[in-house]
């Protein structure tokens, strides 16, 4: 038998250096580097009337200050990533506003200077003048369009899509009952406790740009620099080192400081680096969640449903340079688990006043499982049901995959559920879930989603043994704390017969894998995680032919295991893989390290040339996988036992479950600490964080002390149960976790606090105040 | 001159220069991490004789005689600490970026309450904000390094 690692409780292998605080984040490196500070835009919509540097550049100590007119991209508008037919009136912004500012915090110019202390003091001496113009700032007023964010785009309207399975309006008109309601969710922030940072360095004499980009996606940046810069792109290297937090926002491309920083490098010959402070990323890096839905929905008197049209506008802030994924994730995912035999959806995205929106966790999905949740827990008020009961009655059955949804999926195909067995998810949750606990005003709160993961288009992997024996593996996608080099470093060591800790990781770093697309949409595990599999299978395939060839026995009849490549039912007889590494790579000098076992007159003489046809030098292997047919589902049941404070309306989760499917699981712990911590960032949107804009379009709330993340005393211990129902998408049977804790827990919220006070929850987020007001309507 | 990990260090080069900064950029100990700059997120711990602080609240003049240990001063270059081996064994990190200033708080903690109850964990983690771990993991690795600590 050979160990199995896949599956197993491995302790993490990146936690060291992080411990000892010698991990590598952006702002770490760069001793020496110039610094750079930004000029913000402080009005929502104005007029620039004038840029006068001056002063800034007198400043002593300042190297540069660069506005648009100085650019020679200035003019340009930045890429709109993701273009889509419905886009219609898509807009991006510049680097540096010239014209129009549209947001709080758009960035219109960019002081380098030898340090921050003064590249700050500088930023204060831009004089920017501004001729303020009218502000739209909530998705209402948007639609109202009274007033425009841009003049040539009429009604604010960015795009429009509908799309409907079945006929709705026949469904709802024989319908034995209708419900309608409006839910609205408010924008939120992802927050990440490192903020974004950039450094950048260009070696004039090599021709190269070395940039570090806490970013979740650096092979895009790559591209993107070497198109704009007019390098090919092997002179330029793009880096996501430790990466403190992501969680969507920090996949947009070019924020406008991925721009400047190595195009100042490369005008000052000097490394440059900008560091965001967290008062700047409250507003210059992209927010989600403003959505206001209206929903009817027609069932019969079992609480079955008949037919739904949900209709909503999406709040896409100022700009649409993520096109309209989150919109089309949200019309995507509102039937979940459940049988909709009749479905229509509409949706406008419009621009506002405020910072542009983009995926965080959940990406549009936290919204779907609202409706579509909100929706049941009033069919069930309504029919005097329990809410369990009516879920039980609409699930879809473990019989029923794949189950195509009738509407479109994020990566242009359709929505088509792979494997699941969502009942079983509802029972094992309420059966751990238990009976209600005594206390004044405690809720049951419920709620189930599904989840698309693993959206392709591919990633790629790189597997090496090194001939010390010890393997490195690598792969494009960069890590902001999931544990990728563990979970990897455990897909290779099954395929290679060694331990984990031989295996080390590298993420994220164009010089070791200059192939791949990103980390987002809970896809590294399933992208990544398999293309590794492919990289170390090839690795292992190829031990065997050179093993084979020495040990005179067929390819067929070794294995690899305890880091040897041996005779299966005879371990004695094999070759140690640093062993096999060497022989690879056919040498004429012996370099030590037991490298003369390859050289001319040691290596067994063998017909044909050294190298065999058809062979490449060294035991490595390239591998990718592509998801062949659209996105792996996950999905999950998450219960609570919810006391409200009749004084303080403050929550309390006396119990929290959680019953999880993502496939097979590769590693349980650090599954858990996904779903832990999803369920946490969930807690905070739904009753805690509130980006507080005013009607003039300023966030009121910039700064930790009024945007309230929850600490350790807001968030329960989260009891998570496993099941495993394997994709058949992929080799690995795996299906991506990363959002899931997240999704679910607004909707869950809702329905505990209102089963505690017996209000009506239609908004999102909630918070003590808001239920005081719920519970005590004036008189 | 400072103390810092045991060792004198020279004087920051200008007196407006943050606790934080000077740690991280003019001694090079990037273990204290910059969250929020304000006070709430507690990465930027520090222990100033013995008691956690946030060395982005402080100038770095006055830590002037007293003795600061930063992350990078737990342990040395030698075994864990007992506090960092309970982070690891109970996954009480992710993205690392918190854990330093948990580390030290934790630190702070225990040499307060050599056994903690649930309550007095809370609270001494509860001045510091994780994004990643949702806490519960963080809480065992306390109750851990209690007893790695015995
Ligand atoms: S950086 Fe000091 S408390 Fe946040
Ligand atoms: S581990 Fe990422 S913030 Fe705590």
């Amino acid at each position: 038998m050979t160990t199995r690692w896949f599956g197993e409780r491995v302790q993490r292998l990146e936690d060291e250096r992080f411990l000892r605080g010698t991990g590598l984040y952006t702002d770490d490196l760069g001793e020496g580097a110039l610094e750079g500070c930004f000029v913000r835009s402080p009005y929502a919509h104005a007029r620039i009337t004038s840029i006068d540097t001056s002063a800034a550049t007198a400043v002593p100590g300042v190297v540069a200050v660069y506005t648009a007119a100085d650019l020679p991209f200035g003019q340009t508008d930045l890429p709109l990533l993701i273009p889509h037919p419905s886009l219609t009136q898509g807009r991006t912004q510049k680097c540096l506003a010239y014209e129009v500012v549209r947001y709080v915090g758009e960035a219109v110019a960019f002081v380098v200077a030898e340090s921050r202390y003064v590249a700050e003091d500088a930023a204060d001496q831009v004089l920017v003048e501004y001729e303020p113009l009218p502000v739209v700032i909530t998705p209402e007023t948007a639609q109202g369009a009274e007033h425009l964010v841009h003049a040539d785009v009429p009604g604010n309207v960015a795009a429009e899509l509908r799309q409907e399975s079945g006929d709705v309006e026949v469904a709802l008109s024989k319908a034995p009952h209708n419900l309608r309601l409006r839910l609205r969710f408010e924008r939120g922030g992802a927050h990440p406790l490192e903020a974004r940072a950039v450094w950048a360095r260009w070696l004039e004499r090599e021709g190269k740009l070395t940039v570090y980009d806490s970013t979740q996606s650096p092979t895009s940046i790559r591209g993107g620099l070497a198109v704009l810069f007019g390098l090919p792109e092997t002179s330029v290297e793009v880096i996501a080192p430790d990466v403190g937090g992501g969680f969507g926002p920090k996949i947009m491309l070019f924020y406008p400081d991925e721009l400047l920083v190595p195009f100042a490098a490369m005008q000052l010959g000097r490394p440059v680096k900008w560091t965001e402070d967290r008062r700047e990323h409250f507003t210059a890096v992209n927010q989600e969640r403003g959505q206001v839905h209206d929903v009817r929905v027609g069932y019969d008197g079992e609480g079955r449903l008949l037919g739904l049209d949900v209709d909503f506008i999406h709040d896409a802030g100022a700009y649409t340079p993520y096109g309209i994924i989150l919109p089309i994730i949200t019309a995507a995912q509102v039937p979940g688990p459940y049988r909709v035999p009749s479905y229509r959806v509409r949706f406008k995205a419009l621009y506002t006043n405020a910072t542009p929106t983009s995926p965080y966790r959940g990406a549009g999905r936290p919204h779907a499982c609202f409706v579509m949740e909100r929706t049941l827990d009033a069919i069930a008020r309504e029919l005097g049901l329990e809410r369990a009961e009516v879920r039980r009655r609409n699930l879809l059955q473990p019989g029923d995959f794949p189950h195509e949804v009738g509407v479109g999926w994020q990566d242009g195909g359709r929505v088509v559920y792979d494997s699941g067995n969502y009942p079983a998810l509802l029972e094992t949750t309420l059966q751990h879930l238990g009976p209600k606990p005594a206390g004044e005003q405690v809720g049951l709160g419920l709620a189930m989603y599904v989840e698309g993961t693993g959206v392709g288009p591919y990633e790629g992997a790189h597997v090496q043994v090194l001939v010390s024996g010890e393997v490195v593996a690598s792969t494009g996608i960069p890590t902001q704390g999931q544990g990728h080099q563990t979970v990897f470093a455990q897909v290779v060591a099954d395929e290679l017969g060694v331990r984990p800790e031989q295996v080390a990781v590298t993420t994220g770093d164009t010089r070791r894998f200059q192939w791949g697309v990103g980390t987002f949409a809970s896809r590294a595990a399933v992208t990544a995680g398999n293309a590794m599999a492919v990289a170390a299978r090839n690795v292992a395939l190829k031990a065997r032919r050179i093993a084979a060839e020495q040990l005179e026995v067929d390819p067929e009849d070794l294995e690899l295991a305890g880091g040897m490549v041996r005779v299966k039912g005879a371990p004695d007889r094999g070759l140690p893989l640093a062993a096999v590494a060497i022989l690879s790579n056919p040498l004429r000098y012996a370099f030590g390290g037991g490298a003369e076992i390859a050289t001319p007159f040691q290596a067994r003489p063998r017909p044909g040339p050294p190298l065999p046809e058809g062979e490449a030098p060294g035991l490595e292997a390239t591998g990718y996988y592509s998801p062949p047919l659209g996105s792996t589902w996950a999905a999950g049941c998450h219960a609570a036992w919810v006391a409200v404070d009749p004084d303080t309306y403050r929550l309390r989760f006396l119990k929290y479950v959680v019953t999880h499917d993502c496939g097979r699981v590769i590693n349980p712990l650090v599954l858990e600490g996904q779903i832990q911590g999803g369920v946490a960032q969930g807690i905070g949107g739904a009753f805690y964080e509130r980006l507080a804009y005013d009607a003039d379009g300023q966030l009121r709330n910039a700064s930790f002390m009024e945007f309230l993340m929850p600490y350790a005393t807001e968030v329960p211990e989260v009891e998570i149960h496993h099941q495993e129902t394997p994709s058949p998408l992929n080799p690995l049977g795996i299906k991506g976790a990363g959002e899931a804790g997240t999704i679910p827990v607004g909707a869950l919220v809702a329905s505990a606090v209102e089963d505690a006070l017996g209000v009506r929850i239609t908004e999102m987020p909630l918070s003590p105040l808001k239920l005081f007001e719920l519970s005590r309507p004036r008189c | 001159m400072i103390r810092v990990n045991g060792r004198e260090r020279p004087d920051p080069t200008n007196v407006r220069i943050l606790l934080s900064d000077y740690l991280r950029h003019e001694l090079g100990l990037t273990g204290t991490h910059v969250g929020c700059e304000h006070g709430v997120c507690g990465c930027c711990t520090v222990l100033l004789d013995g008691r956690p602080v946030r060395s982005c609240l402080m100038l770095a003049v006055q830590a002037g005689r007293h003795e600061v240990t930063t992350i990078e001063g737990l342990a040395g270059e030698g075994k864990l600490h007992p506090i960092q081996q309970a982070f690891h064994e109970c996954h009480a990190l992710q993205c690392g970026f918190c854990t330093p200033g948990f580390v030290l708080a934790v630190a702070g903690l225990l040499a307060k309450h050599r056994k903690p109850s649930d309550l007095e964990i809370d609270e001494g983690i509860s001045g510091n904000l994780c994004r990643c771990t949702g806490y519960a993991s963080i809480r065992r690795a306390v109750r851990r390094a209690t007893e790695l600590s015995k």
